[in-house]
């Protein structure tokens, strides 16, 4: 490893690297990258900024056009929350309602055979452009800043990938909805001005908040209950958000916390881990869908 | 332990819904077209596992069709791939089959008939988040996966094939980062893979199929 590296392989690291060098996540987060690919800051952007575009517009798409799942669980949620939210009294509030729809309707592209990110995969990639590009746009904060917030995540997502997991059928849906959830909450608190410390704050509360959920897509689909999870995930994370820029910080570090969730993700017996043969997938509605879709 | 890319983590940029039946799926036709020489006439995929079990919901079927078409994981004429297929007259059909306990479950065998009347068989499997290991060419049991600059050369199990491939490989200026020489029996048909740290410049293959004593064929397979 170089002597000045920014390279780091825990939150605790992470965190000392920037307090050290008086740098942001993001900041850390770029410089690593330029050491491990040996590509210019430039370059790492701009490929950056091409999946940001890619998050953005299948926001859009979900919007403004009508979608229809392959397996034909989902398609349209997007928009009904986005229609109630221009018409009645939002219960979550519009920043909250916009982020869901948002998260929603990126999983709607996905289902539907649209183009989308995996962040970090793509059974939960609404959730990080759902958290990032609303609260971006409610605050009318720049592109630049919404991509130093994926990288800010990108560095949560990091460490959870070599410590853990985010694959839901070795974790479950804690590790993978988790995972993202973690990524989205420490972007948004960068994003919105807060420290690293806040930021691994905000993860380390995310991935509690979610310990233990299983991965139970009906007929093994990435539809349902994955969209809703996803919507959940973006409320779990701008929550964990609003509680570290406020001050209030996880009682576990980030650290033991990925490792926990990485305990309980093992523990799982396997019929809960993507398999389809357990949670609301065995149900008898689960399994007649099943039926359905594949005769 | 492997140093994670940003975009290990936020990525791949694909067209859904999964990355393991989905975008390794196109990742998996692609190689094997490329195998083929890209020009695919009539294809047959047998499905094996997960594959067989859910190739519909998943739009695998699609994104094999795709990647054989050449269309990579992120382009959204997968989603037509069918008719696109059609329009060009290539025929495709699936098949599930059980291929054996000891296959990983989104395994998928791709038998293709060219234009130029040979037959090409690819078996290769999916392993996650959209990255791939083909496992088996002409029912010869082989691995590699297409994350480097690959060398692929088709020679005959003859004294002085490898020395002239390395050779050649030593002239272009190519480090070899991995190599494997794969052959069913003392002889016959063989395959050397090597995959390299860095782009494999296109001249190497000239050289290597220079002398039509040891080689068959030779290819690079690039950007995967």
């Amino acid at each position: 490893m170089l002597v000045n590296s920014m390279n780091f392989t825990n939150g605790e690291e992470l965190l000392r690297l920037c307090e050290k060098n008086n740098k942001t996540i993001y900041e850390v987060c770029i410089e690593r990258e330029m050491e491990i690919s040996g590509k210019s800051k430039e370059e790492i952007l701009n490929r950056m900024r091409e999946s940001l575009e890619i998050m953005k517009n299948a926001i859009k798409k979900s919007l403004t056009e009508d979608i229809k799942s392959v397996g034909g669980l989902i398609g349209g949620e997007a928009k009904k929350i986005r229609n109630r939210l221009a018409s009645e009294r939002p219960v979550c509030g519009y920043l909250m309602s916009k982020a869901i729809s948002a998260a929603m309707g990126v999983l709607e592209v996905n289902a539907s055979m649209g183009l989308i990110v995996a962040a970090p995969t793509a059974g939960s990639c609404g959730i990080l452009p759902g958290a990032i590009i609303t609260v971006g746009e409610e605050y009318g904060l720049s592109d630049e800043d919404m991509l130093n917030a994926i990288f800010t995540g990108s560095a949560i997502g990091i460490i959870i990938t070599r410590n853990a997991t985010v694959a839901g059928a070795e974790g479950g849906c804690q590790a993978e909805t988790g995972a993202a959830a973690a990524m989205a909450a420490a972007g948004v608190v960068e994003m919105m001005g807060g420290t690293p410390r806040q930021a691994i704050h905000a993860a380390a509360t995310t991935l509690k908040n979610i310990m233990g959920l299983i991965c139970d897509p009906i007929a093994g689909l990435v539809e349902a209950p994955c969209q809703k999870r996803n919507a959940i995930g973006v409320a779990n994370a701008l929550i964990s958000a609003e509680m570290a820029l406020a001050g209030v910080e996880s009682i576990v570090p980030f650290d033991e916390v990925v490792e926990a969730m990485y305990k309980v993700g093992k523990t799982l017996p396997m019929e809960l881990r993507e398999t389809a043969l357990g949670g609301v997938a065995a149900t008898c509605t689960g399994c007649n869908l099943t039926k359905k879709i594949f005769g | 332990m492997k140093n994670y890319s940003v975009f290990d983590v936020v990525g791949p940029n694909m067209i859904g819904p999964s990355s393991s039946h989905t975008a390794g799926a196109a990742r998996l036709g692609r190689m094997a077209a490329k195998i083929a020489g890209d020009n695919v006439k009539k294809v047959r995929f047998l499905l094996h596992g997960s594959f067989a079990e859910t190739y519909k919901g998943h739009g695998t079927d699609k994104a094999l069709v795709g990647g054989i078409l050449g269309f990579s994981p992120e382009d959204d004429r997968i989603k037509n791939s069918f008719e696109i297929a059609n329009e060009k007259g290539v025929e495709f059909e699936f098949i599930p089959i059980d291929l054996g306990d000891d296959k990983h479950p989104n395994t998928v065998k791709i038998v293709m008939n060219t234009e130029d009347g040979r037959t090409v068989e690819v078996m290769g499997a999916s392993i996650g988040g959209g990255n791939i290991k083909v496992t088996e060419i002409n029912g010869l049991e082989i691995e590699f996966t297409g994350a480097y600059p690959t060398l692929i050369v088709k020679q005959w199990d003859v004294p002085g094939a490898a020395a002239h491939i390395t050779n050649c490989v030593a002239k272009n200026n190519i480090n070899i980062a991995f190599m494997s020489i794969y052959r069913e029996e003392k002889g016959n048909e063989a395959f050397t893979i090597i995959e390299a740290d860095d782009h494999i410049d296109g001249n190497v293959i000239e050289d290597i199929k220079s002398n039509n004593k040891f080689i068959q064929d030779a290819f690079i397979i690039e950007g995967f």
